[in-house]
């Protein structure tokens, strides 16, 4: 695991320092993080990052998870879906299970840190046991659109928090608490970001039976709809016909999502015959998509709904030209045409690949003012600094705050 | 002037980091940007007219300020655009001010032009109205003269530089900025600190504005 110096190389010096700095202004606060799983998923991944260096950084943190039956997690996974906008049958008896564990969890859990710092809708109820300690809501879904009854039911819980967190301004909502806009991150020190050999990327790729005698095309996405892979194939199919290339699809389905095998099919159906697409099932697999992106050529995320969409940012860290859909966060990391390509459409998803593909000296320049961007705004450390000040601002109430 | 001139007081440098609040409000014409603006606290206000200082850095073709570039890309007025990017914001001495140069540009524009008022930004582009909270925090760094301020200011951070030059000025409603009222009143040299003021550092990238700035401060030395 990473030490908060290994930083320093990136980011520099200074912001190391502020980051000393500030963790030096929650002497004596102790901090508690509530999620779903410790293991698994994005939330799971960045606290795993981030709660160490937390700690090493003198910042007194503890990480609790959740404790709750299978009920209990098809109902979140329901709250999950439509406040993505999904319509989903929701009975009374799911909002009692919902509560019943929200509060045999309070019943038995640790709730006095000075913050309690809770994430996503899963353990929102447990604020009902806030006493006079603060509690911030972080919420790291896409809830532009939500559906209206289970919105209302969790603003019963959220208007009790003292601040709320989005990712971005578009999830923001009119509430009666103070709302933060904190990007997520991804961790140029993780074995997805870190630098790779050439060697150990031949490696990857001969593993996978990826010849590199032409320009690699790749989407490193799970094979859902939304992600359009089907729409990935057909862009290919396009650049095709004019420059010789490859096709990396990769990513996973769970074996139980009936949804997600569907789509597999459909995707391996639609590039039957064709040896130079590579559809590639890599399950926690972080060197894998390491070393496929930064082979690649161009990367692509033809997402048709994106919540943050890090993949962006994990390819633009590695300097590569992407091709992505201006959905969700995609457009707070890709500014057309100067750090990368914006596209709408399969056609247009094509048009600019052929672009980049036919002139490398354009896309190494996307690529580097990617990879800047990326750096200034978009690094686990300016995501550590964020979440300090975050405590910090919970004591607070003036604009300008003196420490 | 000589380098080693002991100030009369000496200068403590602070560093700033800021965290980005939302107001929730979402704005969709001109008509309710306007109405907005004039009820909005003074921090939306800074937030939407220097976030491009530290964000864009790197981002360089965007306008500089978001509200000539909403005006541009969700409103597609580029007429109005060009005049909100043309006010000079180091002519403000207060976010007061600030403000009513931006709504007096925006009521003179729907004046003259029947189709800005109501005319919608597409959906997905609207502006949502955010503000800046600034964390004001002493640094370990202290100069008391001129050689130890200019050794200072090429190894501090860049957020030191911007808190003195931009934020001290206009947030915190000071005549000129940190940097310039101390070399006049503690160093006695009214001469450089003038020159310093007289750069207009919005024109420029904040590594640039720090060289200019030791720059200036070595010649004088």
């Amino acid at each position: 695991m990473a030490k908060i110096d290994d930083y320093t190389p990136i980011v520099g010096q200074s912001t190391i320092d502020d980051l000393r700095l500030l963790a030096g202004k929650l002497a004596g606060k102790k901090v508690c993080h509530y999620n779903s799983t410790a293991v698994g998923g994005g939330v799971a991944e960045i606290l795993n990052r981030m709660v160490p260096l937390l700690k090493e950084l003198g910042v007194d943190t503890r990480w609790e998870v959740i404790k709750g039956g299978k009920k209990f997690y098809e109902i979140t996974k329901k709250f999950h879906n439509a406040l993505h906008g999904k319509r989903e049958q929701l009975l009374k008896s799911d909002y009692e299970v919902f509560l019943e564990t929200n509060r045999k969890n309070a019943a038995e859990a640790n709730l006095s840190s000075d913050i309690m710092f809770v994430h996503d809708p899963q353990p929102i109820a447990l604020v009902e046991k806030k006493g006079s300690n603060k509690w911030i809501w972080r919420c790291h879904i896409d809830v532009s659109n939500p559906d209206k009854e289970v919105w209302s039911f969790l603003s019963g819980f959220i208007k009790n928090y003292d601040a709320a967190v989005f990712s971005s301004q578009k999830f923001s909502q009119i509430l009666p608490i103070r709302q933060f806009l904190i990007a997520p991150s991804i961790d140029p020190l993780s074995d997805k970001n870190k630098e790779l050999s050439p060697e150990a990327i031949n490696s990857v790729l001969d593993n996978y039976a990826v010849p590199r005698d032409k320009p690699i095309i790749t989407q490193i996405s799970r094979f859902d709809r939304l992600k359009d892979p089907v729409g990935v194939i057909e862009a290919y199919k396009l650049v095709k016909k004019y420059i010789d290339c490859r096709l990396v699809l990769a990513g996973g389905t769970a074996t139980d999502d009936p949804e997600g095998l569907a789509v597999l099919s459909e995707v391996q159906e639609r590039a039957a015959g064709d040896p130079d697409i590579h559809i590639l099932m890599l399950p926690q697999d972080d060197i894998a998509v390491n070393a496929l992106q930064r082979a690649s050529s161009v990367v692509l995320q033809k997402s048709l709904k994106e919540g943050f969409g890090l993949t962006v940012a994990e390819a633009l860290w590695k300097g590569k030209a992407v091709v992505a859909s201006n959905v969700g966060g995609i457009p707070l990391q890709v500014t057309h045409k100067y750090s990368g390509m914006l596209c709408n459409t399969v056609e247009g998803a094509a048009f600019n690949i052929k672009q980049l593909l036919n002139h490398p000296q354009y896309a190494k320049k996307l690529g580097e003012n990617g990879r800047n961007h990326i750096l200034n705004n978009y690094l686990l450390t300016r995501h550590l600094k964020e979440y300090m000040l975050l405590f910090l601002s919970v004591f607070q109430s003036q604009d300008m705050v003196y420490l | 002037m000589e380098a080693t001139v002991v100030a009369n007081a000496p200068f403590h440098f602070y560093t700033r980091l800021h965290l980005t609040e939302s107001t929730g409000i979402r704005i969709c014409n001109l008509n309710e940007m306007v109405a907005a603006l004039q009820e909005v606290p003074g921090s939306c206000i800074y937030h939407h007219t220097h976030k491009f200082l530290q964000q864009h850095e790197y981002l360089s073709p965007e306008p500089p300020n978001d509200f000539a570039f909403w005006a541009k890309e969700a409103l597609g007025d580029d007429v109005l655009s060009e005049k909100l990017s043309s006010i000079d914001i180091i002519q403000f001495k207060t976010i007061r001010a600030l403000r009513e140069k931006i709504v007096s540009v925006m009521k003179e524009h729907m004046s003259a032009n029947s189709y800005a008022a109501d005319r919608c930004a597409n959906p997905g582009k609207e502006f949502w109205l955010l503000k800046s909270v600034s964390f004001i925090i002493p640094t370990s760094y202290v100069a008391n003269n001129l050689a130890e301020f200019a050794r200072i200011l090429e190894k501090i951070t860049i957020n030191s530089i911007y808190f003195h030059i931009f934020e001290a000025r206009l947030r915190l409603e000071k005549e000129s900025n940190d940097f310039s009222n101390w070399i006049a009143d503690s160093i006695g040299d009214k001469e450089l600190a003038d020159m310093i003021t007289r750069l207009d550092p919005y024109t420029y990238a904040l590594e640039d504005l720090r060289r200019t700035v030791i720059k200036l401060i070595k010649k004088r030395m």
